[in-house]
């Protein structure tokens, strides 16, 4: 059987969403796996929602991942993480930003932002952790820290170590913002709901 | 040492390992960071060409002069390419060319979905197609072999599941062949019509040659399972299928994907009771087979439009559907929008307000077509808002002359633009043509063109002056404004509409994206002071919302543009004291 672990993260373009995916393949690489890690680029970028994958194991084939089959949802924005639920495989955990931002349908009023989302994430029987990324991202020094405090979180989750995120923030990550990713990293980890 | 690459990188790192020197390209995606890492290494000449036929011809001229040499480029960018493609084909190489396309099944950054094989079958070139990034810096160095055995430039295609993913790759070193002597010879390199009909018979020769080659050929292999079912695939496809499928089938993985292996197809057709073609977009491989005669089963099961995954495979070879949960309350879409800070913005809210025809353009700015800027009419190619303006302004004449422009940023406007501005001053027609100069190419990731003064390594180099460039055409009315400014560029707009000649006006402000960009402090509301009109809605900017019935600005977006401070008419929009 494979013990491949398909982790997708989400969010709005501009997040940060590229660097998470990349340290997570770094870090697995690292730790002997087979990664696939598959980026969006271009149109999409531009404030969107999007998504990466993120898929480690003995031997990994495809670089996608399909609805049913993350063992982790990693959502920087609430309603990216409702819609992206139906990618969570069953006994899969959604680790999940609470910060909201507005997708422009809500902006002009044609739409509402849906309330109680993490609620009706956990009706549906999805393992859910929500964290305050923001304020903690402030807290570590930067609000552009938001991904690296949801990294911390979602490495608690995977039930990795610290060690290795902590050498591939400082592999990944330029110099003079190592020490405030660290701090951020610590806070996610350390973040409970 | 392992490292973990882009599909990208990993040709680059080909690239670098075979040896090659020049390199030509123009950005597209998913195909731009080709260029992009093969220019980090010193050994490599690498530069963005102004289009992509310039692009193919400089790999054509490196290859003359005996450098192994490359050019890459989005499946669009072949077409503008097929000119000297074709001709290639014919001419054949001295140093090795290959030429990367990366098609992208799904459109995640495209205005179509065409398929690059056919133009391996039209030019009768040889296409490989690799799997993961190992197989980019592998098929890429192996393509270098085929193109100087065969006399031939090979074709190297991507898709953005390839380009854009990051799997392992063992890095090499550099093996640089030394440059081949070049040597003067019209019959091989000059295609009048009495060579290239001798040149004809020799590329018809190479076809069957590499036919037979592509037998035996390491790109193809079979993993022969001893199932009674059979898939044939290649690229990101095969990926898929072996995801869904695992060691229950046997396979047929292609590498050489032109010209097609006939009788490695018999044979593992002939082991299984069952085969399956799956293949994005054409059906290239499965309408091959069936000329043989072979019953394979294909886009009878499998869709034609859009990017395949292991779901669709599950869904379509073992009828499986996922199991899913789903939240209750609707997901509003998240579309994709211009960046807070950008000085297309102002521009588009100008348009709208004027409600003119806006003859639009490949780039960012595409963006101005959705809600709520809504302000542009059409969107063809690259190039074409010129062109297509001063068509339009034929069809219906002088009223259509004062209520129409055409928007085109200044990589596009350098890479097919200029031409079509050539073509209203020369035939007169009174058009008005609004160049979008944000200093960069911005959709594709902030690379540098011919307006910006910057060369890909950063060195700097000469600019194209756009004003002095648009006057040596013909252009007289040129007006410079900034698109912050809004009143400016009213103005500006309206008196070139009114104009009894064509104009060119430049919109020109820096992309807020770029580093070396200042940023003001973000803007914030005076709640006591909104009476929730929501005027400042109507700029699309992602970083004002409505809450209770009043503006709110989101400090962690807002760049302090401005542009929404002149839409509110209680003043109620301010610079916040203290920035975070």
């Amino acid at each position: 059987m494979s013990n491949v672990k398909s982790v997708l993260i989400v969010g709005v373009g501009g997040q940060g969403t590229l660097l998470a995916s990349r340290l997570l393949g770094s870090a697995m690489m690292d730790l002997g796996y087979d990664v696939k890690v598959s980026e969006v680029h271009g149109m999409s970028q531009r404030g969107g929602s999007v998504e990466t994958y993120v898929r480690y194991g003995d031997k990994v084939y495809s670089p996608v991942i399909n609805q049913g089959e993350a063992d982790i949802v990693l959502a920087f924005e609430q309603l990216e993480a409702a819609r992206f639920l139906p990618f969570l495989k069953k006994g899969g955990v959604v680790v999940t930003n609470t910060q909201q931002i507005d997708p422009m349908p809500v902006v002009t009023g044609a739409a509402q932002y849906p309330q109680g989302l993490l609620e009706q994430i956990k009706a549906q029987g999805a393992g859910l952790l929500a964290i305050d990324a923001l304020s903690l991202a402030e807290q570590a020094g930067s609000v552009k820290a938001v991904n690296v405090v949801l990294i911390g979180a979602m490495a608690k989750s995977l039930g990795s170590e610290k060690e290795i995120w902590l050498k591939t923030i400082e592999k990944t990550v330029p110099p003079k913002f190592v020490e405030m990713n660290k701090r951020a990293f610590e806070l996610g980890y350390a973040a409970e709901e | 040492m392992k490292e973990l690459l882009l599909g990208n990188e990993a040709v680059a790192r080909g690239l670098y390992e075979a040896g090659v020197r020049v390199v030509s390209s123009y950005p597209g995606t998913p195909s731009t960071e080709i260029t992009e890492a093969a220019s980090a290494y010193d050994e490599i000449y690498c530069e963005w060409a102004p289009n992509e036929k310039v692009a193919m011809e400089v790999a054509a001229g490196a290859s003359f002069g005996g450098a192994r040499s490359f050019c890459g480029m989005k499946h669009v960018g072949l077409n503008v390419a097929a000119d000297p493609l074709f001709t290639m084909s014919y001419i054949g190489v001295n140093g090795g060319v290959v030429i990367g396309v990366a098609d992208d099944p799904g459109m995640h950054s495209s205005q179509n979905e065409q398929d690059s094989r056919n133009y391996a079958i039209a030019a009768k070139l040889p296409m490989v197609e690799p799997a993961d990034s190992a197989e980019c810096r592998d098929f890429t160095k192996l393509a270098y072999e085929l193109s100087e055995q065969f006399d031939v430039p090979v074709l190297l295609r991507l898709s953005t599941r390839i380009s854009h993913s990051r799997s392992i790759v063992e890095l090499c070193e550099r093996q640089a062949p030394a440059l081949k002597p070049y040597e003067k010879n019209p019959a091989k390199n000059v295609m009048l019509p009495v060579f290239a009909t001798k040149k004809h018979v020799v590329v018809e020769k190479r076809c069957d040659d590499l036919a037979a080659w592509a037998e035996t050929c390491p790109l193809n292999r079979v993993e022969d399972n001893g199932s009674g079912v059979g898939v044939i695939a290649a690229g990101s496809v095969y990926q898929y299928a072996r995801e869904a499928l695992g060691d229950t089938v046997s396979y047929l993985k292609l590498g050489l994907i032109h010209p097609l292996p006939e009788k490695l197809i018999r044979d593992f057709a002939a082991k299984v009771k069952k085969l399956y073609v799956i293949e994005e977009l054409d059906p290239i491989i499965e309408t091959f087979c069936k000329k043989l005669g072979i019953a394979v089963i294909g886009k009878d099961v499998f869709p034609r439009c859009g990017e395949y995954s292991q779901s669709v495979v599950r869904r379509c070879v073992l009828g499986e559907e996922p199991e899913i949960m789903q939240v209750e309350a609707a997901i509003p879409g998240r579309p994709p929008v211009m960046c807070c800070g950008c000085p297309h913005r102002g521009v588009f809210y100008t348009l709208k307000k004027l409600g003119v025809y806006v003859s639009g353009d490949i780039g960012c700015y595409t963006l101005g077509a959705t809600a709520p800027l809504s302000a542009m009419d059409t969107c063809v190619c690259m190039g074409a808002s010129v062109s297509a303006l001063h068509g339009f302004n034929k069809a219906i004449g002088a009223d259509a002359e004062k209520k129409s422009v055409a928007v085109i940023g200044d990589s596009t406007f350098i890479h097919s633009g200029i031409t079509g501005l050539i073509d209203i001053a020369y035939n007169k027609s009174n058009s008005v043509v609004i160049v979008l100069d944000n200093s960069i190419t911005g959709m594709t990731g902030h690379q540098q063109n011919p307006t910006t003064g910057y060369t890909i390594k950063g060195d700097p180099t000469s600019a194209v002056n756009l004003e002095a460039l648009c006057h040596a055409v013909g252009i007289n009315r040129v007006r410079v404004c900034d698109p912050y400014n809004l009143q400016e560029t009213e103005a500006v707009i309206r008196e070139e509409l009114a104009a009894e000649e064509p104009s060119v006006v430049i919109a020109r402000r820096p992309c807020a994206l770029l580093k070396y960009v200042k940023h003001n402090a973000p803007l914030t509301v005076k709640t006591d002071d909104c009476i929730g009109c929501k005027r400042c809605l109507s700029i699309g900017c992602p970083a004002i919302s409505i809450h209770d019935k009043k503006a709110v600005i989101d400090y962690t977006q807002c760049v302090g543009c401005g542009v929404c401070e002149g839409l509110c008419p209680k003043k109620a929009i301010t610079a916040q004291e203290a920035a975070k």
